[in-house]
């Protein structure tokens, strides 16, 4: 996906501290030096193209309710049925397959820490595989993007 | 940044209302609160300033353009996963956090014998060739405190929605 400079300024810049004031995407424009329809415009593109995935809040999960990475090791002939079932368990909201003797990743979340429990203790049972439960102890960085190298993409 | 410290408070129904109808994105017209503000029946400026405090408490970590990482080009996602000495975790963490291309740092807790890494940190890039040469910086910073490490590439995206809050009440 190749993207023009202004593209790449606008995401270099707001991948953090978008401006939450009475016009947020005026306030874009003049730092970028564009119109604020020009920094709508690009916006909408981008988000059609998906390059940007949203343009607003990224939630605290543990200030809307709790969550906690989980994982499985799912006998590999079984890891699309394994997966079917962890992504139709109520709060399941990522899955990933990795390569590694635990293949399925989650994040299991609910509105409060027991029906966590109860949740992932009912997904063990019908699973009937262990789930390797990994809470956040301490985040040291969370989730504010890192810096695109833009000469490096393909 | 630690976030551990963090405690809930349960939140208004108007927060939760206003998070339903943000979480996917904010309006992209010159005045998104007003146009909330319609579909919330709240003022405009209640919006903004609701919005504005839930920045302030934590509940919105940050607000941003979020860029796709796999459709901008990183086709490689490690999640690299260490086994750091405990006493030195925590100046580790903070350190590890820093480096620029470490999208996510996180502490977790072991389960010995089946998990003995504690310490986990997102990289992306576009070949394993970047991923590993990045996972050898973090193995630079870590030194004689880490006895183990590996690296879990992600082959398939199988579900990703981001936080969602039920439109349904949850909480019962």
């Amino acid at each position: 996906m190749r993207l023009d400079a202004a593209d790449r300024q606008l995401i270099d810049r707001y991948q953090r501290d978008l401006p939450v004031c009475e016009r947020p995407y005026q306030e874009m424009a003049e730092t970028l030096g564009l119109t604020e329809d020009e920094v709508i415009t690009r916006l909408c593109r981008l988000q059609e193209q998906q390059v940007l995935s949203r343009v607003g809040p990224v939630f605290e999960h543990s200030r809307a309710g709790a969550s906690l990475l989980a994982a499985v090791a799912a006998p590999e002939a079984q890891m699309d049925l394994v997966a079917a079932r962890i992504n139709r368990a109520p709060g399941v909201n990522h899955n990933y397959a990795r390569e590694h003797t635990y293949n399925l990743w989650f994040v299991m979340t609910a509105p409060d820490e027991d029906t966590l429990d109860e949740r992932l203790d009912e997904l063990e049972q019908q699973l009937k595989l262990p789930i390797l439960r990994l809470p956040m102890v301490e985040g040291y960085h969370i989730d504010l993007g890192f810096a695109i190298d833009w000469e490096a993409l393909p | 940044m630690s976030t551990s410290t963090l405690k809930s408070e349960p939140l208004s129904a108007e927060d939760r209302q206003l998070i339903l109808a943000t979480q996917s994105g904010l309006p992209l017209v010159p005045d998104p609160w007003a146009e909330l503000g319609e579909q919330l029946d709240m003022p405009a400026d209640e919006v903004l300033s609701r919005f504005q405090q839930m920045q302030q408490s934590g509940v919105i970590r940050r607000v941003a353009a979020v860029p796709d990482h796999y459709r901008l080009g990183y086709r490689f996602n490690g999640m690299t996963v260490w086994d750091v000495r405990d006493n030195d975790i925590a100046m580790l963490g903070e350190r590890v956090g820093c480096l620029p291309f470490v999208s996510h740092c996180y502490q977790r807790p072991r389960h010995l014998p089946y998990w003995s890494y504690n310490l986990f940190a997102m990289v992306h890039g576009t070949s394993r060739d970047e991923v590993e040469h990045k996972a050898g910086l973090i193995r630079e910073v870590l030194g004689g405190a880490c006895s183990g490490h590996t690296i879990l590439y992600s082959s398939a995206i199988l579900k990703k929605t981001g936080l969602r809050l039920r439109k349904q009440a949850d909480k019962q």
